[in-house]
């Protein structure tokens, strides 16, 4: 019983630990403190080099640009799709069609978009050489354009279908229908009175998610190591590179680098936060002016139309990596390959088998220990009426709003000072940082719906509190259960470089191993590993979906609410 | 021993506020009905009575079932029942599996039970229920397994927080008077919930009327 009450700071402490271990391991070497290398002159010095780097400029601007425009841009996106067609037909195919692209892995979706936008991908094939004339691809910088495009391109796609969701989850909280009669009853255009009315409650309650968004965009590496610029590349991707330097002493120019990049994310959220202000300011000016709004047909088909670009250009990248790792010669400007051939898959299978085996391990592991973690946090709560449950949900967003880089690497150097060595159980715990606050909040909704009564009942039944845990309250939420697992599961698959630093390079995933390809060129490969890595997260969910079916076959009452 | 329910001078306060006193015994086979407007705190009364008072509440007063001062009692060891407006039938359990769930221990064997749980179901008019979906049953059948999975716990007492209306009047006083008689035939003290004048009326115990304050 006892232990129970502990669980809530258990997982505090496993969330935020390795997050604040990273921190002050970061910050140490940052300021020339690192005597695992002899480096024991406090200073300003790898700041100075940092900053005197030359591609300094061109780097933070990158991170601020691509950041700060795909985040703009995926908001703008979710909320002219939700405005325009909440409630059709339309919107519904459209949920179904992105909603599941939120647990394909962001490098997969990235090769994917590569593949089909690269001067010799699937795009120009089509047009080739009918439209274009190109006989072969045009020496063209598309992928890793130097304004940082294309990852702005990978980002969105993958952001709009998480804010989408969010934004779904917080619409019941607001009178939308009657909102939407009323404006319309006044005469505004659809898009127009739904930005009024309902907008402001919704941001309201996806805020952190979008704050998420805007810090993960401008700290990412997998993509930007995919579609980003290289030279110079964002601050992050430098950041790693400083880190993979053989000399070591670089490693104090990475702690710095990532120091820098915390400040600049802190930095680009309070520019977000004024521009919030401001565009709320104008706004209210705009409502005060009562325009009916115009454009509203325009705008509802854009929006509609760049819902179905974003799920069309996943899922024919998904189909262009499916293609090349099963192509045999396939030359520009040809649609198809010549031939189909297995040679891809025999010559990696052996390889694709073990990864595929350890990265579900990690992956099922971590997501088994987050969905413990936060059982036993809601149990507790709804046991002892701990009531702060506000005051953590801040908490659950500091390992997702804090730079990968710097805390990450951070720990790795703890972890080198320690003398502890990387192995798959720092992968685990340092992927359990980032699976933790998915899983909560994928459970925690679902969990606090349940009818306390039920408990009530089952208590004056004369059972006892372990009783209403395995046998109400586990059954009835099995769905939820299974699927913030596969959510874990499928945040686990994702972590390139929670996997890369903890394991010292040692432990291997299909993340890892992908984004190895990605310099290679080797598309049949990446195309192999690429349609692995997004198979691996699907067997969860398929489970989280038919298990309860099969179980609760005679069971309206769970199956339809 | 003395049967029966007494509520001694029992007060709730919610955040140092006085919401209601008590202080009323109730007889084997006897209702005390309580009524008021909503949210003067009459469920948090039979909350406290069951042992699930919210953090945020305090009380003051003891409960005394049969002889026995339950008012430390954790709440599965009290022995009082509780019936809602909803059924809260398990989603998840079957028919059979429902009555099972509240069916006393004391009746051990597999076979027993089995036998227990059918004579349960022909008591409530639902033969060859056994293996149904809770969720294809109707209302008043709902309302009947619901009774009668409380009844299979074997509790001392019995509370309604006012059970009969989601039903419809036809369904209302047939259930009305299944619940009665079966307290009366069990020698239950039963403390009501309603602001139904009607349930008062069929109920002709006590009545007790909480007033805002």
């Amino acid at each position: 019983m006892y232990p129970l009450r502990w669980m809530p700071r258990l997982t505090l402490l496993a969330m935020l630990g390795p997050v604040v271990a990273g921190l002050l391991g970061a910050l140490a070497p940052a300021f020339g403190w690192m005597p695992a290398i002899g480096a024991q002159r406090l200073g300003f010095q790898a700041f100075e080099s940092v900053l005197n780097w030359p591609g300094f400029a061109t780097a933070t601007r990158l991170s601020l640009t691509t950041g700060l425009l795909s985040t703009g841009i995926s908001l703008g996106i979710v909320a002219l799709i939700v405005a325009g067609w909440n409630g059709t037909r339309a919107f519904e195919a459209l949920r179904r069609l992105l909603s599941p692209l939120l647990s394909i892995p962001h490098a997969a979706a990235a090769f994917g978009l590569a593949f089909l936008i690269m001067p010799s991908g699937w795009i120009l094939r089509l047009l080739s050489p009918w439209a274009t004339g190109f006989e072969r691809p045009p020496d063209w910088l598309v992928v890793q354009d130097p304004w940082g495009l294309a990852l702005v391109a990978g980002l969105v796609v993958k952001e709009v279908p998480f804010l989408l969701l969010m934004t779904l989850a917080a619409l019941p909280q607001t009178q939308e229908s009657k909102a939407r009669a009323v404006s319309a009853a006044l005469g505004y255009s659809k898009i127009r009175g739904w930005l009024i009315t309902v907008f402001p409650q919704i941001y309201d309650q996806i805020r952190l998610p979008v704050y998420v968004v805007l810090a993960y965009a401008m700290t990412v590496v997998d993509v930007a190591l995919i579609l980003g610029p290289t030279t110079p590349s964002t601050l992050s991707v430098q950041i790693l590179k400083w880190i993979g330097q053989p000399d070591l002493s670089f490693r104090l120019w990475a702690a710095a680098g990532g120091i820098i990049q915390l400040l600049l994310v802190i930095g680009a959220l309070g520019v977000w936060r004024l521009g919030e202000i401001a565009l709320g300011r104008w706004a209210r000016r705009q409502v005060v002016q009562g325009h009916r709004g115009r454009f509203d047909k325009t705008l509802q088909v854009a929006g509609l139309t760049l819902g179905a670009f974003i799920a069309g250009a996943v899922l024919f990248g998904l189909l262009s990596l499916a293609l090349w790792s099963v192509a045999g010669l396939w030359r520009f400007p040809d649609l198809l390959p010549d031939a189909l051939t297995w040679r891809t898959w025999q010559r990696h299978g052996g390889n694709l088998t073990e990864l595929f085996a350890r990265t579900s391990f990690i992956a099922g592991t971590s997501a088994a220990l987050a969905l413990a973690l936060s059982l036993a946090c809601l149990e507790a709560e709804a046991r002892f009426g701990m009531k702060n449950a506000t005051r953590t949900l801040w908490l659950l967003y500091v390992p997702l709003l804090v730079p990968q880089t710097v805390f990450l690497p951070g720990l790795q150097t703890g972890m080198i000072a320690a003398g502890v060595v990387g192995g798959t159980g720092a992968v685990i715990l340092a992927h359990l940082v980032f699976v933790l606050p998915y899983v909560f909040l994928s459970l925690s909704d679902p969990f606090r719906a349940l009818d306390p009564r039920y408990a009530v009942i089952a208590q004056a039944l004369g059972k006892g509190e372990n009783a209403v845990f395995w046998r109400l309250r586990v059954p009835l939420l099995l769905t939820p259960i299974l699927t913030a697992f596969a959510v874990g599961f499928a945040v686990s698959v994702g972590q390139y470089l929670a996997t890369l630093l903890p394991g010292a390079g040692r432990v291997s995933t299909l993340t890892t191993e992908a984004l190895a390809l990605a310099s290679g060129g080797d598309r049949r490969a990446i195309g192999a590993f690429g349609l692995m890595q997004t198979f691996a997260p699907i067997v969860p969910f398929v489970f989280a979906v038919f298990v309860p079916r099969l179980i609760y076959r005679n069971r309206r009452g769970l199956l339809n609410g | 021993m003395d049967r029966g329910l007494s509520l001694k001078e029992v007060e709730i306060f919610k955040s140092g506020y006085r919401l209601l006193g008590c202080d009323q015994e109730i007889a084997p086979g006897e209702v005390l009905t309580v009524m008021g407007p909503s949210g003067v705190g009459k469920s948090t009364l039979l909350s406290f009575i069951i042992g699930t008072l919210g953090s945020d509440f305090d009380a003051k007063g003891e409960v005394w079932l049969d002889g026995r001062n339950i008012t430390q009692t954790p709440p599965r060891e009290r022995r009082v029942g509780i019936l809602f407006q909803e059924d809260l039938l398990f989603a998840h359990l079957s028919v059979a599996q429902n009555l099972a769930f509240g069916l006393t221990s004391k009746v051990k064997t597999r076979k027993d039970r089995k036998e227990r749980i059918t004579q349960a179901l022909s008591e409530i008019g639902l033969e060859g229920f056994a293996n149904r979906d809770p969720a294809t049953l109707s209302g008043g059948q709902k309302a009947r397994v619901s009774l009668m999975r409380m009844l299979l716990s074997e509790p001392c007492a019995l509370l309604l927080d006012e059970p009969f209306s989601r039903l419809d009047a036809a369904l209302r006083a047939q259930m009305r008077s299944l619940v009665f008689d079966t307290a009366r035939a069990r020698a239950l003290p039963v403390v009501m919930v309603t602001h139904d004048k009607e349930d008062a009326k069929a109920a002709g115990g006590a009545l007790m009327e909480i007033v805002p304050t």
